[in-house]
């Protein structure tokens, strides 16, 4: 199936062309004879085949990526269209299309990152040198918004944890703090004070070390596009999208639990530790189903977005209806 | 052909493909896939959409009227209630559909426990009477006035469908506080047209006893 493959051989160089023009074409007349709601519910269904493999051609291709065994092997992949159009990425703007539409403003390479806080190596770090520190990981993991949709994206990264390591972080770090960059000429999102910029996100040193977690750096075996988050950015496969902070210019090792953007904004609705859970709703909204982009029923939302047994044990005793 | 029967055999079909316009732009981007990434969520807040801009033309006849003195807009309020009754249905029928799979328990929980939900659902409910007694038979059954008493209920649907809107969004609140504007003013020009009345009243009364 695709997900086990993604990487190495895309659809596109196997299915050929026609072959798919030709499905779409059939699923069309096929759709014709359908009456206008059924039409409705086929629509997106050629969406899917046809533009799954639309990757960018001229993004820079990543290459000898490891595979993980914490991918997700089961799940249909979202296609790169999907993954790379439809997306909360308020610097470019509010609307889900906004950041696609946008972000070609944001320069992501020079890049370099500041390390700073109760740590033994702080300092800044050229993007193009961290490139070359770990290997390349794909992980292909299920990617849960607050907003109850979900997708299941490959990403390319590394551990966080070997990331955090290489700076030595005292007995003193409890947590790290990460945030976006703020500049209003590449990021024309930030002229509005839709947010208190820059966006900040922060995860316990434990979340942080966790063998889950991972700076991404690309998708779909591609560097990262700017919409997504260019050049690094955080994936926390069991918390809400929302934590995931992109274009990652400063990582701050603290002693106390940093306050993130959307707890700043709203602290009854969005909390730090933001894990997926089903039996706590949003103030507003139901948290129990999520639609699976691609598809139209909702499915249910399982416990910290199926990875339970590998992080559950992180939160032993603590009431998550509070801690949420 | 005199000015009623221009209106009635001209303007008003043409009227009517017009309302029937972000239909066709739903069923035609739908058949060709181009709903976008997220197609379910597309048509429900254009269907959202749809019924508050008609909730807010049907609410704007009456206070034009006034303005203009043009008095065949009044032609068009039930074609526009009944559009607005439409595209809420429409809205409606997605959420209890591909959000809760016809399981009418999944929405009643809703509706207890989600504020937006109880706002958006008791707007769409009240739309129903409303609907169902648009007709010459009903107006005669009820008699004019109190079938007028029932349509301001059409009020209340505006303010549930104003606040449904503004409840749900995360951050993006523009658009919503101008439809809260644009419908506190529709409502707020028939307070001061009865205030108004009432003013005229007053002053006419005691010049009527003398003469």
């Amino acid at each position: 199936m695709l997900i086990k493959k993604a990487p190495d051989i895309r659809e596109s160089e196997v299915t050929p062309r026609s072959w798919y023009v030709r499905r779409r074409e059939f699923l069309q007349v096929a759709g014709s004879t359908a009456v206008a709601v059924a039409a409705g519910a086929a629509g997106p269904i050629f969406d899917g085949t046809a533009t799954a493999l639309a990757q960018n051609p001229a993004a820079q291709k990543l290459e000898n990526l490891r595979k993980s065994p914490l991918s997700v092997t089961d799940e249909k992949l979202n296609s790169y269209k999907d993954v790379t159009t439809y997306n909360n990425f308020y610097e470019f703007g509010l609307d889900k299309g906004d950041p696609a539409r946008y972000a070609g403003s944001l320069k992501p390479r020079p890049w370099s990152v500041v390390v700073e806080g109760q740590c033994g190596k702080p300092g800044t770090y050229n993007m193009e040198d961290i490139m070359k520190w770990f290997p390349l990981e794909e992980r292909i993991y299920r990617m849960r918004c607050v907003e109850a949709w979900s997708m299941v994206i490959p990403w390319v990264g590394f551990p966080m944890a070997d990331f955090v390591k290489r700076f030595e972080p005292t007995s003193k770090a409890k947590f790290v703090k990460m945030t976006t960059l703020v500049d209003t000429k590449q990021m024309p999102g930030q002229t509005e004070p839709a947010l208190p910029w820059p966006y900040v996100e922060g995860l316990r040193m434990d979340e942080a070390m966790h063998p889950l977690t991972i700076m991404a750096v690309g998708l779909y075996g591609e560097v990262l596009p700017n919409q997504n988050g260019a050049p690094i950015r955080l994936v926390v496969p069991w918390k809400y999208g929302f934590k995931g902070v992109k274009s990652i210019v400063r990582v701050s090792f603290e002693e106390n639990e940093p306050l993130n953007t959307w707890k700043r904004m709203q602290s009854r609705e969005y909390g730090f530790y933001a894990n997926v859970n089903p039996a706590v709703d949003h103030p507003r909204w139901s948290q129990a189903t999520e639609r699976r982009i691609g598809e139209f029923f909702k499915r249910k939302t399982l416990p910290f977005n199926g990875y339970a047994d590998q992080v559950a044990s992180l939160y032993a005793g603590m009431d998550l209806s509070k801690f949420y | 052909m005199s000015p009623t029967l221009i209106i009635r055999r001209i303007v008003k079909p043409v009227v009517f493909l017009a309302a029937l316009g972000p239909f066709t732009w739903l069923v035609y981007n739908a058949f060709w896939g181009d709903l976008g990434v997220n197609p379910v969520e597309t048509i429900t807040n254009y269907s959202g959409i749809w019924t508050l801009r008609f909730i807010a033309i049907t609410l704007a006849l009456t206070p034009l009227r006034w303005i203009t003195g043009f008095n065949p807009l009044a032609l068009f309020r039930r074609m526009m209630g009944l559009f607005a009754f439409f595209y809420g249905s429409l809205h409606f029928m997605t959420y209890f559909i591909l959000d809760h799979s016809l399981q009418f328990a999944g929405v009643w929980d809703d509706v207890v426990k989600r504020p937006y939900i109880t706002a958006g659902f008791t707007a769409f409910v009240l739309m129903v009477p409303l609907a169902l007694t648009s007709t010459q038979g009903w107006i005669r059954r009820l008699g004019g006035k109190r079938w007028n008493l029932l349509h301001r209920l059409i009020y209340i649907t505006a303010v549930g469908a104003v606040l449904h809107y503004m409840w749900k969004v995360k951050l993006d609140t523009g658009y919503p506080t101008y439809y809260a504007v644009l419908v506190g003013v529709l409502l707020g020009a028939r307070v001061w047209q009865r205030m108004g009345r009432r003013a005229v009243a007053a002053r006419t009364v005691p010049v009527r006893r003398e003469a």
